[in-house]
């Protein structure tokens, strides 16, 4: 047993009593408050406690939200109106949750980018990524069955064109379309699995992030200098530290999230959306909230087929890769420096792939006609290059400029970058 | 260096979105025997940014014009009667409210004879018992609930407009669509047939609505405000009043919705201050 107890020093009274029998006020302790932080960590860190802010946010609205929610085809849109007109509060709960999507997404992609310029996949925190990655796509997953939720015309395309991907697969295809959406077609039965999934994965999502960030916590953070922890001048604790700041850093965050959700809270939606659902009649546009639309301008930028593979197929196949290929970031990314920053080549080939990314959004909302397809296939283009080539290439070629020795030099005399 | 990459960042992006912007580079030309839609033009609402709040009067008015006109083909199902006296709404008295939903028989199969008076509770009953009826009635075509309908005609945005939507909360493209069409009936230009028992309109897509111009200039009497002075009682008015009630019927709630956002962004500007000053005061000894 003694090994057990770490540096903690008993407490006496009732919090000695409990944690003896079970030490979650000691783990709290050791695990989270006392845990060793890099103490150079820019702002560009506080995106991880955002996300966790955003994902109690969406948690708890949603749950409100759900308490008034009909998943009935017939009722669904206008139990939507009643919570924002009759429920006490509820169109600022509503507000709060639909634009909250869109800040999670935000935020999600800032913290995305920011393990990809820095390194923070490489080893040993390849886990730490894949759990991240995991993460990401069973975010896409939940703000899909949430979209479809309100069924107005925006979210029941949505699900008919989303689900349609599946039809592309040889073979199983057909069969696999009807049984995920319940039917022929989309309507009652998919709408009520839809809500269903959209209640379940963000507790699926909440148990990934505790895997997130105990695997966060086995290596410890990465930092802008990518060079590993040597001492304990390195590190300062998490408590106060960066608890603080990381607070400081959800409220501001917040503020923005706030001027959206009460000043201008259908800013972000589809106006389309407004109409109920209605089988009979295309919406002259069906577009993605503007979180997918990079992945639905790629999805959409091929229209060629290869081989035996139609364009259709060929398409999902490519937007599939495009998220897959994500996983596989620390096996196609070599290089021994972790930190962009000591990486003069590998600085600029990112911040093409930032600006490609931003470009293909753009395109993903416009029609798929003239200029826009040749940019989002020159687009779609890069983005591959720049995982399936650039990166492995670079990896060996690239010479980065000298590492600080350690964190704490870093501090003292800050390279010139 | 990396604020360097930013701002390149930055440049790079506008220059990509303002040239996608171009509509001349992108759009092919669809349809060349219709004219072209033109921009609906912003109007100036009461309601419009952070500080706007619902004029009492004019939803009144708009109140009037529908209850007149526009009710006898378009439903509100979301309406109930005791909307009507909601404070930031058009703010009846309950009496009125309650008389005027007396006016109405409502459908109610527990009552004799399945009609009752209306109470404050009910909903607007709809001029049509089914959609086949409603369309029956108006040659084929569907008069579209008004629930959300001011914001379901929201407007879609060029570069670099919708970005400065965020900053000035910009949300009327609904009720500046609806004012564009309420006066957008024109003659048709030479080389556009109308199809039969449809009207041309400017702003409508394809021009040809099914809607017959709903106002004319007088239809409707307003009432001279308590100093004599009267409201014109024109089209362009009629088409704003309305406008204006369409908004509030699709968002009544927006009076406290924007009182609670001042709340909440000024509790969070101070506690970002607080939060500021101790992290400062926390990091002052540490090199970082």
């Amino acid at each position: 047993m003694a090994d057990h107890q770490g540096s903690y020093t008993t407490e006496r009274g009732f919090i000695g009593w409990w944690d003896q029998r079970l030490p979650i006020i000691r783990g709290t302790r050791e695990l989270i408050l006392n845990y060793p932080t890099p103490k150079n960590l820019s702002y560009w860190w506080t995106f991880g406690s955002i996300l966790g802010a955003m994902l109690i946010i969406q948690i708890v609205t949603g749950l409100a939200l759900s308490m008034h929610y009909t998943p009935n085809a017939q009722l669904a849109f206008d139990s939507v109106e009643l919570i924002k007109r009759d429920v006490n509060g509820g169109r600022l709960i509503q507000a709060v949750h639909s634009v909250g999507a869109s800040m999670f997404f935000l935020a999600l992609y800032i913290h995305l980018a920011r393990g990809m310029y820095y390194g923070s996949f490489k080893a040993p925190r390849e886990a730490l990524w894949l759990l991240g990655c995991l993460i990401f796509v069973l975010s896409i997953a939940t703000a899909f069955f949430g979209y479809v939720l309100p069924w107005g015309q925006m979210s029941y395309w949505a699900a008919t064109v989303i689900t349609n991907i599946f039809a592309a697969i040889p073979v199983i295809g057909d069969p696999l379309l009807q049984w995920l959406r319940g039917g022929f077609a989309v309507d009652n039965p998919t709408l009520n699995r839809f809500f269903s999934l959209h209640y379940l994965l963000p507790f699926v999502i909440g148990a990934i992030v505790v895997l997130h960030i105990w695997a966060l916590h086995i290596p410890g953070n990465n930092n802008p200098t990518g060079v590993e922890v040597k001492s304990g001048r390195d590190t300062v604790p998490f408590h106060p530290y960066y608890l603080v700041k990381d607070l400081f850093a959800v409220v501001v965050f917040l503020i923005p999230f706030a001027w959206v959700a009460f000043f201008a809270p259908d800013i972000l939606g589809h106006a389309d959306n407004y109409i109920p659902a209605d089988p009979l009649v295309t919406p002259p546009e069906i577009v993605p909230e503007w979180y997918f639309l990079p992945y639905y301008a790629i999805l959409r930028a091929i229209d060629f087929p290869i081989w035996f593979i139609d364009s259709k197929l060929l398409g999902v196949i490519v937007f599939g890769a495009a998220i897959v290929v994500l996983f596989f970031v620390p096996w196609l990314d070599r290089a021994r420096t972790r930190s962009g920053r000591y990486r003069p080549a590998f600085r600029i080939v990112f911040w093409i792939f930032v600006l490609d990314f931003l470009m293909l959004m753009y395109l993903g909302s416009k029609p798929p006609e003239g200029i826009y397809v040749v940019l989002a296939k020159i687009g779609v283009l890069y983005y591959f290059v720049y995982f399936l080539i650039i990166l492995p290439l670079l990896s060996r070629y690239e010479t980065p400029r000298p590492l600080p020795a350690s964190i704490s030099e870093s501090v003292l005399r800050p390279a010139r970058s | 260096m990396i604020k360097f990459t930013n701002i390149l960042a930055a440049a790079f992006v506008s220059l990509v979105m303002a040239w996608g912007a171009a509509p001349a580079l992108a759009q092919t030309p669809t349809d060349t025997s219709a004219p072209p839609i033109p921009e609906v033009q912003q109007q100036p609402w009461s309601f419009a940014g952070i500080f706007g709040r619902y004029d009492r009067n004019q939803l009144r008015r708009g109140f009037q014009v529908f209850q007149n006109v526009c009710s006898s083909c378009h439903s509100a199902k979301l309406l109930s009667f005791r909307n009507l006296q909601d404070e930031g709404g058009p703010a009846y008295s309950a009496a009125q409210v309650k008389a005027l939903a007396a006016t109405f028989q409502i459908s109610d199969p527990t009552a004799q004879g399945g009609k009752r008076a209306g109470l404050p509770s009910d909903h607007w009953p709809s001029p049509f018992a089914t959609e086949q009826d409603a369309r029956a009635a108006n040659g084929g075509a569907l008069p579209p609930d008004w629930s959300v309908l001011a914001k379901a005609r929201g407007q879609e945005r060029p570069f670099p407009q919708w970005l400065f939507d965020f900053f000035t909360t910009y949300q009327e493209g609904g009720p500046d669509y609806i004012y564009a069409l309420l006066n957008g009936y024109k003659s048709a230009p030479p080389g556009f047939t109308v199809p039969q028992g449809k009207f041309y309109n400017t702003y409508f897509p394809g021009h040809a609505i099914g809607m017959p111009p709903p106002l004319t200039d007088g239809r409707v009497k307003y009432a001279a405000g308590p100093d004599g002075q009267k409201v014109p009682e024109t089209v362009d008015q009629y088409a704003r009043d309305v406008a204006a009630f369409m908004a509030w019927l699709s968002e009544p709630g927006l009076d406290g919705r924007k009182e609670a956002g001042f709340r909440v962004i000024a509790f969070l500007l101070l506690f970002a201050v607080i939060l500021w000053l101790a992290k400062r005061r926390i990091w002052e000894n540490v090199e970082h």
